[in-house]
């Protein structure tokens, strides 16, 4: 029982299927955030699996740098989040249209 | 036959804790199962013989990202039950059409490309992992290593600017009697937020 590269791409698409499924269907913003962590994890895991078995290094070196951008994107994220609940007490999605055509 | 029944293992609780977390209404019960999750991802980097970047996913994601998160909710009303709401299902639809052609394009992408020429950089087994990421990741990709650098420090600062109070005043250069006055205007300007 030989375990092969589709078996982990598989995965990785189900996790981001998952991930698509909770950006979708949320609607508070720190849930969105949880999705998108969870799309940006299931990328790494079929980059790590590609560079296994082609035996190169450039997939770990892209998962290295999802991982940096995933960390500064949720510093700025909260910190916009946190200014808005201060000012407005919610953090719901379907509040945030103060910019009307 | 051991990786086997580890990779499926591994599988079926990152899907169950991811599932929870994109399922479950209440915050805190997300926010532990996805902790979870990461951790359990990391068991994957392991399997792959991809040790630092295991190593990485559980300090950077378990101990950085999920504390920021923990100290986020402290600041959301993180115990109210999550209102969810569907009000336009046609677009739901559209854009799950468009995600699954994605997926079906990202899933037969490797397939195609499997005829594509040997890797740039190709694994050497003389050395241990670590010790490899650091030679290709000091040498090829210093340029993309140095811009991460810059924008992790630029993501620090608006961090800090955005979520900190008074940044525009100095308590090393006021005086104390100045500093216990601002205290107290603070403590009252809460007390009007209360009410």
């Amino acid at each position: 029982m030989e375990i092969t590269l589709t078996h982990y791409l598989v995965l990785s698409t189900i996790l981001f299927s998952i991930g698509l499924v909770g950006v979708m269907r949320r609607k508070n913003m720190l849930m969105l955030f949880f999705a998108t962590e969870i799309l940006l994890n299931s990328v790494n895991i079929g980059m790590a699996a590609i560079s296994h078995y082609r035996g190169d290094y450039t997939g770990q070196m892209f998962a290295f740098f999802i991982i940096a951008i995933a960390a500064s994107e949720v510093a700025v994220g909260l910190g916009l989040l946190v200014i808005w609940y201060k000012r407005t007490g919610n953090i719901d999605l379907d509040q945030m249209t103060s910019m009307r055509g | 036959m051991f990786e086997a029944i580890a990779f499926y293992l591994f599988a079926i609780l990152t899907i169950v804790m991811f599932t929870i977390t994109v399922m479950s209404s209440q915050a805190l019960y997300a926010l532990t199962s996805m902790a979870a999750g990461m951790i359990f991802i990391s068991a994957f980097f392991f399997i792959l013989g991809a040790d630092f970047l295991g190593a990485i996913q559980i300090i950077v994601y378990t101990g950085a990202v999920m504390a920021l998160y923990a100290f986020g909710m402290m600041f959301f009303d993180s115990t109210r039950t999550i209102v969810e709401k569907r009000a336009n299902p046609a677009l739901v639809v559209v854009l799950g059409g468009i995600a699954a052609v994605l997926v079906l394009a990202i899933v037969v992408a490797p397939i195609v490309g499997m005829t594509a020429t040997e890797g740039a950089y190709p694994i050497d087994t003389s050395v241990g992992n670590t010790q490899a990421i650091g030679m290709v990741l000091f040498t090829k990709y210093l340029v993309p290593f140095e811009l991460a650098a810059v924008m992790l420090l630029v993501a620090m600062v608006a961090g800090i600017v955005l979520a900190g109070k008074k940044m525009d005043t100095s308590l090393t250069l006021m005086d104390e009697d100045e500093i216990a006055l601002m205290d107290l205007s603070s403590e009252y300007e809460t007390q009007e937020e209360g009410h």
